[in-house]
């Protein structure tokens, strides 16, 4: 309503000269606080005087409430533990041909020759690298918490439709659930329900539940009128209505949601391991990563990824509705046949045959020794390359980045120091550009390129925090409105008082730059691929196949080649948040409006021209739809890439789980939840201003 | 005409208002207002008023067309005929039973009986296959499978889409999807039909083939039929009688030449400037009683159109009597009454 109030008020230019003048404002309290900050040293650090002891606070609360409520925990967890280990115990106990035969009839079924051949494969290969036993048991997490959150799931999503009181509360619940790193609640799991494999099963629940109640509710909410018009003119009842009408209707999007929540929990039953539980197939990675055994990870990251894609395609073919004509000739009565075959050819097995003949010993990771040294012989050759794109990286941009241009200016890091002469250039050189921008684009620009260069002066960790909550106020005022103003200063202020103002400062500096970098990067393949077909089809498999990943997967290679550390936890983050920017920016200029392109061309443009000034402009809100997913993917990969050595805020969650702090690893994990939401409010404000406009 | 059929249905007053509080201003004190202040205040107060005061009787077995622009509350008008849209106050007759007061459960049972609805953009289940989808009204009934199949055959044969039984919607044509919809809602054998703008999604070559479709159906089934649309051209000849429609108000009701020869106002006149006069009044609209000894030409059928005389008209011919009972005082149409009708539809032309 602001917003559209807002953008046809017609003292509209009167409101552009106020906002350029806040914006000064803002950037003269920036600069003050910089002159100031030897002399009032609290400007830049967040005094630690000033901390509330609020993880303290909810240990204690925790402390007190959970001996009361454990019991109940404890039993619910003994009953889930027994469904549990049966159906962990019946898959172990399938013998693989049995096993083998019925993915294969599931995928034919689902996608025709090619998936079933697929899936096929991918088995085999799991049985030969040796990991059999360990993906039947991360398939047993999967298929038990599944049927729970699409339950569940299910349930939430229609009563979020039927009920337009629900549904706000409902919307923000599930923000929750999807922004709060899966570790954070892992921790009060844990109090709750005590050590154990259940405690991964319960988390994998809450976290693949969401994406079922989105899905739910957006296909009903998208049932055509006519349809729901004519179901009623049949003479349904409310229940005949529901159940034929609009169901069968919303059955499609509805299992798209089935389809996100399996993937959803089979990443989360991965992640997971980290807690240890039973010999699942994350905990070999995590343990294998954890010795630097690069082969043996390399071959049980494989066996994840296989897995993921085999999980999503078939999920995702029973979606779209067999098409294909080989597929429909297996109709559902014979697909069962073929299954009970398969269950019959298991029982056979195992009666007559001994029981080493069925699994090969150790497979391929007994040989993995091999792999090791190859690898490790690898990285050491190539050690220069890598440790030069490292350091190249890590001192020319994320270490002014953290500490500034000021801070990394020294003799020894980039042989030169800073002085009060360079200072003056460097200023001269920003507001020189800030004007250019200014004239050429509109102030906005100038504006943003001024806070950047600020930002790049200071460093994240350097910028006076009174500065930066002011600048994140101001533009949420500006996009949104007071509400969400008063948000980002409260949730900001509230993280700082809670102590993690460095990890704070931390986690925007490494996140900001991943999504910018994969802005960049990612956006480039994109106008790439929308305009050539050809890198269209060489990059939408690529895509698919970072996007069924696993968050996990990301760190093996990003570890291998590059060791502990930061930029390590840059290169896993990208890997997982480049996909939205392609997708997004491709689709976004490939479906502009076709007949304001032919216009723009008409005049004589040139392709640049036509991108630059009509394509690009017209799919901006669709791009930043991308960069919002980014930014979401960016965070919710902090909490793994801590794994790997960071000093941001996920590195907190993830102390606190090893700790077992709940205070420590909720507030840690909220403030991640804060960032997500209020980047995702600022997007979509930002798009809706944009269409309003338009 | 209209006192020799009873009515079939009866819209009395109807009124729906989309807002906050529509109920407020239909509070049973028994005043009347003018309609029109009404509406006026409604808009002022920030309330929709879809269909303002709306009152017609469609006859048992007539087309009653119900035509208006977009916006003008028609596809409201129809919805709540069927109370797929709440009205906000007034009566809906049918067979002399207020629908409004019926029970849920008893409105339930009427359309599964008595009613049937075409929709503008088909309404078509993607899950069913043809069969299916023209089945579904008897499945919802509880029907045994093998009395719903053959019943939803026979609708199939009849609009025509035999051997498409097993295709599903997404693999029909636009054309053959609403002949699905039409198959689906005279499936149950409902008296009363209603269409809302069962034509407009479709190609002009093929909303003209499906019109002819109608008529025939219609010609076989004699359905009491409601039928919306915003094409003038599709109103004036499928329509026995038809009512415009403007912001919510009907303006104007009557047989297709009653509107063309006497608008009721500039808008209506305006409206309906294209509309070809020789195809649309009929020679019994023109007649006149005549004392006179009947002359020898060939008699001329009452509902025959202008356009068929044109020729004898261009003959020279001036007196053209009319078919008619014996009983009757016997009526002719005088060919200087035809021309004065073109005179006035001409001069209407020139001076807009």
């Amino acid at each position: 309503m602001t917003n559209a109030a807002a953008a046809i008020r017609p003292a509209w230019r009167s409101r552009v000269d106020l906002g350029l003048l806040a914006w000064c404002g803002a950037i003269a309290v920036a600069l003050l606080c910089l002159a100031l900050k030897t002399r009032l040293p609290w400007l830049v650090t967040f005094p630690k005087d000033w901390t509330l002891p609020i993880a303290a606070g909810i240990n204690a609360i925790s402390d007190a409430v959970v001996p009361l409520v454990q019991p109940t925990f404890r039993a619910f967890s003994a009953l889930l533990d027994w469904p549990m280990r049966a159906i962990r115990a019946r898959l172990v106990w399938l013998p693989w041909p049995a096993v083998m035969l019925a993915v294969a009839a599931l995928a034919f079924k689902a996608g025709g020759m090619r998936l079933a051949v697929f899936g096929v494969l991918a088995l085999a290969y799991m049985l030969v690298a040796g990991y059999w036993p360990q993906s039947m048991s991360t398939l047993s997490l999967v298929i038990l918490a599944v049927p729970i959150s699409t339950a569940v799931g299910f349930g939430l999503g229609v009563q979020g439709y039927r009920h337009n009181r629900v549904k706000p509360a409902l919307t923000a619940l599930l923000d929750l659930m999807q922004t709060v790193p899966a570790f954070a609640y892992l921790i009060p799991l844990l109090l709750l329900f005590g050590f154990g494999p259940v405690v991964g099963l319960i988390a994998s629940a809450i976290f693949a539940t969401p994406p079922m109640v989105r899905n739910t509710m957006l296909g009903l909410e998208r049932v055509p009128e006519a349809i729901r018009e004519a179901g009623l003119m049949s003479g349904c009842t409310g229940r005949q209505q529901f159940w034929r009408v609009e169901i069968p209707t919303a059955q499609p999007q509805i299992l798209v949601g089935f389809n996100q929540t399996t993937m959803a929990a089979l990443s989360m039953v991965i992640v997971a391991a980290i807690i240890g539980g039973f010999e699942d197939i994350g905990w070999e990675v995590l343990s294998s990563m954890r010795k630097a055994e690069f082969g043996q990870s390399i071959l049980s990251g494989l066996v994840i990824a296989l897995l993921a894609i085999l999980i999503d395609r078939i999920t995702l073919g029973f979606a779209r509705g067999g098409n294909d004509s080989p597929a429909r000739r297996l109709t559902g009565r014979r697909l069962l046949v073929v299954l009970a075959l398969s269950v019959f050819l298991a029982v056979a097995l195992r009666l007559f045959l001994p029981e080493g003949a069925l699994l090969p010993g150790s497979g391929l990771r007994g040989q993995a020794g091999f792999v090791n040294q190859w690898l490790l012989g690898v990285v050491r050759d190539y050690g220069w390359l890598f440790d030069g794109i490292r350091n190249g990286v890590l001192y020319s941009l994320l270490l002014p980045l953290r500490i500034g241009i000021a801070g990394a200016a020294t003799p020894a890091i980039w042989g030169f120091s800073w002085t009060p002469a360079l200072g003056l250039a460097y200023t001269a050189a920003f507001l020189a550009g800030a004007l250019w921008l200014a004239g050429r684009f509109g102030w906005r620009w100038g504006v943003a390129l001024l806070v950047t260069g600020l930002f790049l002066y200071a460093g994240f960790v350097g910028f006076p925090w009174p500065a930066f909550v002011l600048f994140a106020g101001l533009l949420a005022y500006r996009v949104s409105g007071a509400g969400l103003a008063l948000f980002a200063v409260a949730g900001f202020l509230l993280i700082m008082l809670a102590g993690l103002a460095t990890p704070l400062a931390m986690s925007l500096y490494l996140c900001g730059l991943a999504v910018v970098l994969c802005v960049l990067i990612g956006g480039a393949l994109g106008v790439w691929a929308a305009h050539s077909d050809t890198v269209s089809h060489i990059l939408r498999p690529i895509c698919d196949a970072l996007q069924t990943m696993p968050q996990f997967v990301f760190l093996i290679p990003a570890l291998m080649f590059f060791k502990v550390g930061e930029f390590t936890a840059l290169i896993a983050i990208m890997l997982y948040a480049i996909v939205p920017p392609i997708r997004y920016v491709e689709h976004g200029l490939r479906h502009v409006r076709a007949d304001v392109v032919e216009a723009v061309e008409q005049m004589g443009a040139t392709p640049t021209q036509t991108l630059l000034n009509a394509k690009l402009p017209l799919a901006l809100p669709v791009v930043m739809l991308g960069i919002n997913q980014t930014i979401m993917a960016a965070l919710s990969m902090l909490a793994i890439a801590a794994l790997v050595g960071t000093r941001e805020l996920g590195q907190q969650v993830y102390v606190a789980l090893g700790k077992a702090d709940a205070g420590m690893g909720l507030v840690a994990g909220l403030s991640i939840a804060f960032l997500a939401i209020l980047a995702d409010r600022l997007a979509q404000a930002w798009v809706k201003r944009r269409e309003v406009v338009a | 005409m209209a006192d020799m059929a009873p009515a079939k249905l009866s819209c009395r007053n109807v009124w729906k208002v989309f807002g906050r509080r529509p109920g407020y201003y239909f509070d049973s004190r028994g005043y009347v207002i003018d309609p029109n202040v009404l509406a006026e205040r409604l808009r002022a107060e920030a309330h929709l008023p879809a269909v303002v005061d709306a009152s017609f009787d469609v006859m048992a077995g007539e087309i009653f067309v119900i035509m208006g622009l977009s916006g003008s509350g028609k596809s409201t008008l129809v919805r709540c005929l069927s109370r797929l849209v709440e009205p906000s106050a007034g009566e809906i007759l049918l067979d002399g039973r207020d629908l409004l007061k019926v029970s849920a459960k008893e409105l339930i049972e009427l359309r599964r009986h008595a009613m049937g609805m075409v929709f503008q953009n088909f309404g078509l289940l993607p899950h069913l296959d043809v069969l299916g989808n023209v089945a579904f009204p008897l499945k919802i009934q509880g029907k045994p499978a093998r009395e719903r199949e053959t019943r939803a055959r026979e609708m199939i044969a009849l609009v025509g889409l035999e051997g498409r039984e097993t295709s599903y919607p997404h693999q029909l044509s636009g054309g053959q999807q609403q002949r699905v919809g039409i198959a689906r809602s005279l499936a149950v054998g409902p008296e009363l039909w209603f269409l809302d703008e069962p034509f407009s999604a479709l190609d002009p070559l093929i909303r003209r083939q499906m019109q002819d479709e109608f008529l025939r159906l219609q010609k076989m089934l004699k359905k009491t039929i409601v039928f919306i649309t915003h094409d003038i051209a599709e109103a004036f000849r499928l329509a026995d009688r038809l009512a415009i429609m403007r912001a919510g108000r009907i303006v104007q009701i009557g047989r297709p030449a009653d509107i063309v020869l006497n608008p009721a106002d500039d808008y209506v006149a305006e409206f309906t400037e294209d509309v070809p006069l020789l195809s649309v009044i009929r020679a019994g609209d023109l007649a006149s009683t005549s004392k006179e000894t009947m002359p020898l030409a060939a008699p001329v059928r009452r509902d025959a159109c202008l356009e068929e005389l044109v020729p004898r008209l261009a003959a020279g011919e001036k007196v053209f009597p009319l078919e008619g009972d014996p009983s009757m005082p016997a009526s002719v149409l005088f060919a200087a009454d035809i021309l004065a009708a073109l005179e006035r539809d001409s001069a209407r032309r020139v001076r807009s």
